[in-house]
Formats: C-alpha cells, structure tokens, sequence
C-alpha cells in the first residue's frame, strides 16, 4: 500500500481524518496467566487482609499505650495510631486500585457523543402541561391575586432581618468607653500588683491592667473580690489592657497637652493595636518602637506613638498617668479616645 | 653598639627589628595576660577582667567601658557603667560579645571566653557601677517546680513573653530585620539574666514588677515546654499558621497531586 493511496483514502470520508478505528486488544498478564490471576488475587487480597490487622493494631495501641510516654520525641500514643491508621487505609487504597487495574474487566467501550436536549416531543409536552397551567390557575389573568402573593412572599423576609436582632445587644457606646478612670490604679498583669515608679527600670515594660479586675484589700485588711467576672470580665480586660514603658525622659517628644501625662520618663499607652484590635507589646527597648506581630503596624512610642509603618491609621491611644498618695502609678483620667479598632460610629 | 650601628643597612636588619619586637611584645603580653586562677581576689579579678577588656571590648565600649559614640552622633559602642555583672555573663557567656562583626543584631555564638575570663571581665564591669548581680543557681533551679508554679509561669510566660518569643518559645522576628531568638533549650541562667538585665532591644523586668519567684516560675514553665513530646508529630519549627500551612499546601498538596496524576499514568501493563 502506497503513501498516495492512504491520502486518497482519507479525504474521501466526511470527517478530516479517517477513524483509525480501536487498537486490538491488549491482554493483561492477569487475563491470559491463571498462576498471575491467582498471584495478584492473593496479593490484593493480603493488602486487605493486613489493613484489617492495622485497624485491630490501632484498637490496641489506643488502650495499651499511656499518654506521655516518648518515641523519638514525639509521643508514642499519636505515632502509633498515626502509623497504624494512616497504613491501613494506604493499604486498602492501594488495594482497591491494583484491584480495578489487574483484575476487574478492562474491554474498551466506545460512548458516542450526543446533544443533551431532550427530544422534541418531550420538550412539546412540557411546554404545553405549562401554558394549561398557566391558564386553568388564571396566574396571568387574576392580576390582584397574583400581585398580593407576591407582596406576601417579599414580607416574609421582614421576620428574617428583624431576628437579626437577636444576635446580641446593640453595643451602644461601649466602643468608646474602657474601665479606666481617675485615680485606678496601673498594676501588673496576671499578679495584680501594683507598680511603684522605682520599680520600673530604663527600658522596662510592663503589661499592665487596671486594678478593678483584682481582688482589692479594703482598709481593715478585708479581702473585696473584682466586681467584674466571667464574659464580662473578658469583655472588660480586652479593652483595658495597657502597656507601661520607661525610657530616658530626654528621649521623649510629647504633644505640648501631653507633657504632664508620665512619671520620669513612664508612658502608659493602650496595648490594642488601632488597626485590627491584636494585643501588641512587642516593644524594642533600644528603638522604642512598638510592633504588632498580625500585619507590622508599628508605633514610636517616644512620639506619642504614632504610625510608623503598616496599616494603621491612628496613634495608640495613651493613658495620662500620675501617683496617688502611697506613691504608686494611677490613671489621672480614662483614655481620651476610643481604643483599638476603628468603628462605623467612631468620628 | 659598633657592631649593630655597622650592619644596620643590612639587607636582614628591618626583620631583625620586626622579630625583635614581636617577642617583645609577646613577652608582654604573656606576663600581663590574663592567667586563670580561679582562687584570685577581688581586687586581683577586677584588674584581671580590666586587662581582658582592654584586650577584646575597649575599641568599642572605650577604654574605661564609658562607651563610644559615632562621627554622627549615635552610639558605636554603648557605656557599660552600670549594666551589671549579669549583663556581662549573659552577653558573653552567650557568645553575644564580643561582637564578630557590626550589624542589626549580636548573635548567639560560641563563647570566645572561659569561665573564669567571664567571671573577671563581670567583676570588672560590677566594678564600674551597680547593677544586677549574677543570680545564685536557687534563682533559677527548676527541679522541683510543682505544678502549680509551672502554670504560673505559663499564665506569665503567655502575657510577657510570647508577643515576641513566639506561644512556644521559637522565636519571631521585630522590624529592621531584627528577630527574638529561640529560648527552647536555653540555659536557665540565662533566661533569668536576659529577664533582669533586657539586653538588646529586649524590654527589662525588673524584680519589682516581676518577681525573682514569678522569673522562676517562668524558667519552670520553659523546662515544662523543653520536656514536653512533640504531641502533633513533626513541629516544622512550631513558627505558627503560616509555616505550617505553606508546608500544607505547597509540600503536602503537590505530593497528593503527583501521587493522583501518578495512579492515572500507569495502567496495568505499564
């Protein structure tokens, strides 16, 4: 057969090319051999057969090991049911694919494509079953009717927002407002003790609450327990929260307003990053920079601290502080400003 | 004097000289150098620790650790009076100081003095004014820690220390290219000096604000952490979110995929 002849051939048809039509039939080893067949049955067989003694390995692992106990540093107990579970499923998968690919039926079968409409006569059916409808219900005619039902449908998503409603109370201006007043006291963080100026050194920082949140001893030596506990202690502590910070009086830029709002060279500021509300206080002693570890806003708190770099728009709110008469640090006055995030009803 | 003055245009005259001088000063150095005798006095380990300083610190804390400043003004070396002997054990004994070279950070290396050095070079320091001492090792033993002083620390350790040193002690990193170091692993003595003394950009905490027994509860707290098995197989350096998911999606997900595109490529007969 002639190379001319083969080119005649195919442009003779309808179609571009000639169909090659299928290949013959290869025969997997598996087909032809019964000793494979048998093989590659046991084989799939014992894949299977071993997932089942991995699930069993898993249910005894589960009971016999004791939490704590160390396999190369990591614990025993996750390695062993991570390995024991995680084989066996490989193993069933592993399987199931050897499974379809050596066993199963493998004949190649033509599917022709076909539009995906359905036939004409059906599509006539359905169109007419919908003008009769349409008709017999007198949708098109009976306007009012029609119109009313759709009035109802639209009101039924008025319930749907005002149970919106009820997702919580409205936050009224508890944005701006934050615990703080005259004359509380600056005191550490998780201790709760208060802080005296000559405790705090050069380059010191200190993550502080105001003293509201702690157990008060009265006068008389009486233990009063916080007024604020559970959610709204939460609530409360998120929005107080505050950085103390000493640095070198003379490294210090206040706002003329603000020349009077530390103690030797101690700042108070809101420890609420004014971007998106992360607690911030990683402080570089040396720079007196204020980083906040979620998108890098950074903050001068030698310079009131404003926005260095990073997203946020405003300065951190600072906290006017002073000593009241045992000597220890207290607010003169609460946050002038709303802390953290910006809000809708913020100015 | 005949003899030297007729050969000193000899061809070999300037390297006599230079060999000359060099055992000079060797034999100088060997006798001032200082020698590590541990049972010395104070007065002899300040004198001591000022010889190793002019040695390895003076070119950029001065000669008398009063500090040196830049032609623009800034700090080269910062005044050393008053930082304490803990300061010098922390920065030393770390390999902080003395520095390999000038850049955004000091580096942890190992220690270019010996035990006994770093103990003269802190008298020496102390000596120039107070600061806080080396602690004694009951600051900072953490063998017996109960339990309950190890949840103390941890509630401390999460409100003082994680913003920077991550929520598992690994580190992060500050502005300017600038990181907090890894403290899994590190000496207690020096968790405890690095607390007292904020060396770097580190903030101080102080003993009045947070007490040698809150300090030490923080040290239980970390042993607790360096004791504890990785729970979730391998840690991937514990960095948080990111690490772990970049490693999720670029290593993991590729894998699945090779692994799927893998299956289909090879039939029965390949």
């Amino acid at each position: 057969m002639s190379d001319d002849h083969e080119i005649e051939q195919t442009t003779e048809g309808d179609e571009p090319f000639a169909n090659p039509g299928l290949p013959e039939h290869e025969y997997r080893l598996a087909d032809i051999d019964p000793a494979v067949e048998k093989a590659t049955e046991r084989a799939i067989s014992a894949m299977f057969g071993l997932a089942a003694l991995l699930m069993v390995a898993f249910c005894v692992a589960y009971f016999t090991i004791d939490r704590g106990e160390t396999f190369i540093g990591y614990d025993a107990s996750n390695v062993a049911l991570g390995v024991t579970l995680g084989l066996g499923l490989l193993l069933i998968g592993i399987g199931a694919i050897q499974w379809a690919k050596k066993l199963m039926g493998d004949h190649e079968i033509i599917e022709y494509r076909h539009t995906s409409a359905s036939s004409q006569s059906d599509r006539e059916t359905v169109l007419a079953d919908i003008a009769a409808g349409t008709e017999e219900s007198g949708f098109g005619r009976r306007r009012m009717i029609r119109n009313s039902l759709i009035g109802a449908l639209g009101a039924l998503g008025l319930p749907t927002i005002v149970l919106l409603r009820d997702l919580g109370p409205l936050p009224g201006n508890s944005p701006e407002r934050t615990v703080w007043a005259r004359g509380i006291r600056v005191v550490n963080d998780v201790t709760g003790t208060p802080i005296r100026p000559s405790d705090v050194q050069i380059g010191q920082l200190v993550n502080a609450e105001p003293a509201v949140f702690f157990p008060q001893v009265s006068a008389k030596g009486k233990v009063i327990p916080s007024r604020f506990e559970g959610v709204e202690l939460q609530d409360a502590k998120a929005k107080a929260a505050v950085i103390l910070v000493r640095m070198l009086p003379e490294d210090i830029h206040p706002y003329p307003q603000r020349k009077d709002w530390g103690v030797d060279g101690i700042l108070c500021f809101s420890k609420i990053c004014t971007h998106l509300g992360c607690p911030i206080s990683l402080w570089e002693q040396q720079t007196h920079n204020l980083l906040c570890p979620c998108h890098q806003s950074t903050f001068d708190l030698a310079n009131n601290a404003k926005v260095i770099f990073g997203p946020a728009a405003r300065s951190l709110p600072q906290l006017p502080i002073g000593l009241d008469g045992e000597g220890y640090i207290i607010a003169t006055h609460g946050f002038y400003e709303p802390v953290g995030p910006s809000f809708w009803e913020r100015g | 004097m005949r003899f030297l003055s007729a050969r000193r245009r000899h061809p070999l005259a300037g390297l006599v000289v230079v060999l000359l001088g060099l055992f000079i000063a060797a034999g100088v150095y060997a006798s001032l150098a200082p020698s590590s005798d541990a049972s010395a006095s104070n007065s002899d380990l300040v004198s001591k620790g000022h010889q190793i300083f002019l040695v390895g610190c003076a070119t950029c804390h001065g000669l008398n650790g009063e500090g040196t400043m830049t032609s623009a003004d800034t700090n080269y070396g910062p005044s050393l009076v008053g930082v304490g002997a803990a300061a010098v054990d922390f920065q030393v004994g770390t390999g902080r100081m003395p520095l390999a070279q000038p850049g955004t950070q000091a580096l942890a290396k190992p220690p270019q003095y010996d035990e006994a050095e770093i103990e003269a070079l802190a008298a020496y320091i102390a000596s120039l004014g107070p600061g806080p001492s080396v602690p004694s090792a009951n600051y900072y033993d953490v063998t017996n820690a109960t339990q309950g002083q190890v949840v103390n620390g941890g509630e401390l350790f999460r409100t003082n220390c994680t913003a920077c040193h991550n929520f598992s002690g690994s580190g992060g990193a500050l502005p300017r290219g600038r990181f907090a170091p890894p403290i899994l692993g590190v000496e207690p003595k020096y968790i405890y000096e690095a607390m007292v003394t904020g060396p770097q950009q580190m903030p101080v905490f102080s003993d009045g604000v947070m007490t040698p027994e809150d300090k030490r509860d923080i040290i239980a707290y970390l042993d607790h952490l360096n004791q504890q098995p990785s729970y979730g197989g391998a840690g991937l350096g514990a960095l948080g979110a990111t690490g772990e998911g970049l490693w999720g999606w670029v290593v993991g997900m590729t894998a699945l995929v090779a692994a799927a595109i893998w299956i289909g490529a090879n039939g029965a007969r390949s």
